[in-house]
């Protein structure tokens, strides 16, 4: 049996818990023994991005000596792994946490990423049915390269039908104080992608990341839409 | 200077109001990127291509000490008289000195960005010369009195039918909307400007170390008029824009066209090596090299941004950047605009007044993947954020994150709180929009995010076994 820990971001701790339920049942299901470690509450990715990176230092060390013994950390969120694995080691350059944050880099792994690549296993035997565009976040698809595994696990959701969007590469516009900071070009990015995902008659888009869909999500109420947006995993555990 | 940060915000704003003018942007930058696909095929590896462009770039700006007084020392043989330009000052200052010394009264020049960096045009006027521009595009701005938007289509945000109400306005012509027939207007009215020009002036897009020629890429043959039918040319060039060999030209000539337009190659390429020489009929009498410094050698003294300085001036990372997409190129107020523009201006400028540059972006690193050279954009904007933290903290910022950490480290102690914010949520609809409510800028065309009763942790603590049924509700 394997044991994994699972990662909980914060904002998916608080707005989106099905999303951290979803991934402890999957692995599950696949046998793994699940562990959560509450003293991990964020990857301190907030702070870093503004550039406080004495308070990101704060939390990240924290979260280091949580994960510290676990072989297998798994998390929900592509962006929160980004950090963990491309810029931890950057953010403790020089310091004594330093050697810590990039042990723990290749023990993490975004969830598509560990259940594809490392499991090998891309038939989940999920059903859902309806069409669905894939939207890329951007830390999973260039920090981390996870272009394929995930569209390879949709692929065997039954009675769903994956069409590509031509943006979906394009960012959505959230970018963490991003979309505090400059309202007006947020809302038009999340705008333009989820006009495009309207385009081609979707009922749902889905992404590895719940940030991104928070943002999706805020623009697709407001505007009254009927798509749904839902993360890998909520797709993945549906029966 | 507060000013250029509230430029930012107030023509991005204006920009998102303009939908017509949003479309058509997206949809030339949607062309544009179709047809550098295509293109990029054509290479047999476009990655390996990168990577060895970025080896050279490292070669020659790791080695500037030798590259650039070889480079002086072969253009003087060849009869360039090279000048060095401190800063924008001192680089103005010398083009007058020869535009007065020659008794010059109209100048020509083709595109170049970093006379626009130096405000050449303006510097100019205001000592009375004529300054025509011959780039299609940049004739129109000019005429227009505006700024390039973008470092290589400088009036990709103009429509054929502003641009023809431009020229009916400017030139006796007619009004008319055909892009043919206001190509022929343009070249009518630039024809007679090249044969009485006194001075023309180009930039330069490398320069070759190993003979001490510098190269020019255009596609309209401009610019081989401005360097050719003046007595005099000057071309003004920053100092990263060496180049070790000829052969590098054979990579970076295809690499730049790909990258900037997608073409496989621009129309004219031409390598300059000096005046006419006394056997020969045609071309300027001197040709004045400027090369400038204002404030490279300041990123060459930094090792981590040091690779800041083998940007090609492409302007893929524009082009691919969601929030030049939306802002407009404007909304910059700088000469460089885009990814590329966010992370040099604050160097070649002054930190305190462009860091607002590097908060606009959404680290999404579209730039960074798409850059020739594999400049890594996005890490810099990072960087940039990190040191204008440092400089200058915003209080409202600073005590948000200051409480954000405190949760993060010590997260059980904020569940009252959370739990009271559960509940306030609910009335939040009351007030959603109005001035006092603290998620004004965020509710606008957007709803909140709802915080849930049950956070995952609570589930895990208190409900561990029953934990999947439970949230099947």
């Amino acid at each position: 049996m394997i044991k994994a820990t699972v990662f909980i971001p914060c904002f998916v701790d608080l707005f989106y818990p099905e999303v951290g339920v979803r991934t402890v049942q999957i692995l599950e299901r696949l046998g793994h023994q699940v562990d959560f470690r509450e003293e991990a509450v964020c990857c301190g990715q907030p702070p870093f991005n503004s550039g406080l990176h004495e308070e990101a230092r704060k939390i990240a060390t924290r979260t280091l000596r949580a994960l510290e013994r676990s072989s297998v950390i798994i998390v929900p969120s592509a962006s929160c792994a980004a950090m963990l694995k491309i810029f931890m080691p950057r953010l403790f350059e020089g310091y004594p946490e330093y050697d810590l944050a990039v042990e723990i880099r290749d023990n993490v792994y975004e969830i598509s990423d560990y259940l594809v690549n490392h499991l090998g296993v891309v038939d989940l035997g999920a059903r859902l049915k309806g069409r669905a565009v894939f939207h890329d976040g951007c830390h999973g698809l260039r920090e981390l390269g996870l272009k394929r595994p995930p569209r390879e696990l949709l692929r065997k959701v039954k009675e769903l039908e994956l069409v590509e969007a031509s943006d979906a590469e394009m960012c959505c516009g959230f970018g963490g104080t991003f979309a505090v900071r400059f309202p007006e070009l947020s809302t038009c990015m999340a705008e333009a992608k989820c006009a495009t995902a309207r385009d081609l008659e979707v009922d749902f888009i889905i992404s590895c990341d719940s940030s991104c869909l928070m943002h999706l999500q805020s623009s697709l109420r407001y505007h009254r839409s009927s798509i749904t947006t839902l993360h890998l995993v909520e797709v993945l555990a549906s029966r | 200077m507060k000013s250029i940060h509230r430029k930012f915000i107030k023509l991005s704003r204006r920009l998102i109001q303009d939908n017509n003018r949003r479309q058509r942007i997206r949809n030339a930058l949607k062309g544009y990127e179709a047809k550098r696909g295509s293109t990029i095929e054509r290479f047999q590896n476009w990655e390996a291509a990168r990577q060895v462009a970025a080896q050279i770039k490292w070669e020659a700006i790791n080695h500037l000490d030798e590259f650039l007084p070889q480079f002086v020392d072969n253009a003087t043989k060849n009869g360039m008289k090279i000048h060095w330009a401190d800063n924008s000052y001192q680089a103005q200052s010398i083009i007058l000195d020869i535009a007065q010394k020659n008794q010059a009264k109209t100048v020509v020049k083709s595109k170049s960005m970093t006379t626009e960096e130096i405000s050449l045009n303006s510097a100019l006027k205001k000592k009375n010369y004529t300054v025509i521009e011959t780039d299609l595009g940049e004739l129109i701005v000019q005429l227009k009195n505006e700024p390039p938007y973008h470092l290589v289509f400088p009036s990709m945000h103009l429509s054929k039918e502003e641009i023809g109400e431009i020229f009916a306005m400017h030139f006796d012509v007619g009004l008319t909307h055909d892009p043919e027939t206001l190509t022929q207007i343009a070249r009518e009215q630039l024809r007679l400007k090249f044969l009485q020009a006194d001075i023309g002036i180009t930039g330069v897009n490398f320069a070759v170390a190993e003979t001490g020629a510098i190269c020019i890429t255009e596609n309209e043959g401009n610019a081989r008029l401005v360097a050719t039918c003046p007595r005099i040319h000057i071309a003004v060039m920053g100092i990263e824009k060496i180049i070790p060999r000829m052969q590098d030209l054979a990579l970076f000539l295809p690499m730049l066209a790909t990258s900037g337009s997608g073409q496989h190659l621009t129309a004219y390429n031409s390598l300059y090596f000096g005046p006419r020489k006394t056997h020969e009929q045609d071309g300027p009498e001197e040709l004045h090299l400027i090369i400038l410094d204002n404030q490279r050698t300041t990123l060459l003294a930094r090792p981590h941004q040091r690779e800041l300085l083998h940007c090609i001036r492409c302007g893929a990372c524009l082009n691919i950047c969601p929030v030049f997409q939306n802002a407009g190129g404007h909304a910059y107020a700088a000469p460089y605009q885009g990814p590329i523009g966010s992370v040099i201006m604050p160097y070649l400028r002054g930190i305190h007044s462009w860091k607002h540059l590097a908060k606009a972006s959404t680290l999404c690193g579209a730039c960074t993947e798409i850059c020739p050279v594999k400049i890594n954009l996005h890490h810099h904007l990072l960087d940039l954020r990190e040191q204008a933290y440092r400089l200058k903290r915003n209080l409202l910022e600073n005590s948000l994150f200051k409480l954000y950490t405190l949760y993060a480290l010590n997260q059980s102690r904020f569940r009252p709180i959370l739990r009271l914010f559960y509940y306030l949520q609910n009335l939040h609809k009351f007030i959603a929009g109005k001035p006092f409510d603290p998620f004004r800028r965020w509710c606008l065309r957007r709803e909140l995010p709802r915080l849930r009763r049950h956070s995952f942790r609570s589930f895990w603590r208190r409900q561990r076994k029953n934990l999947p049924r439970l949230m099947l509700k």
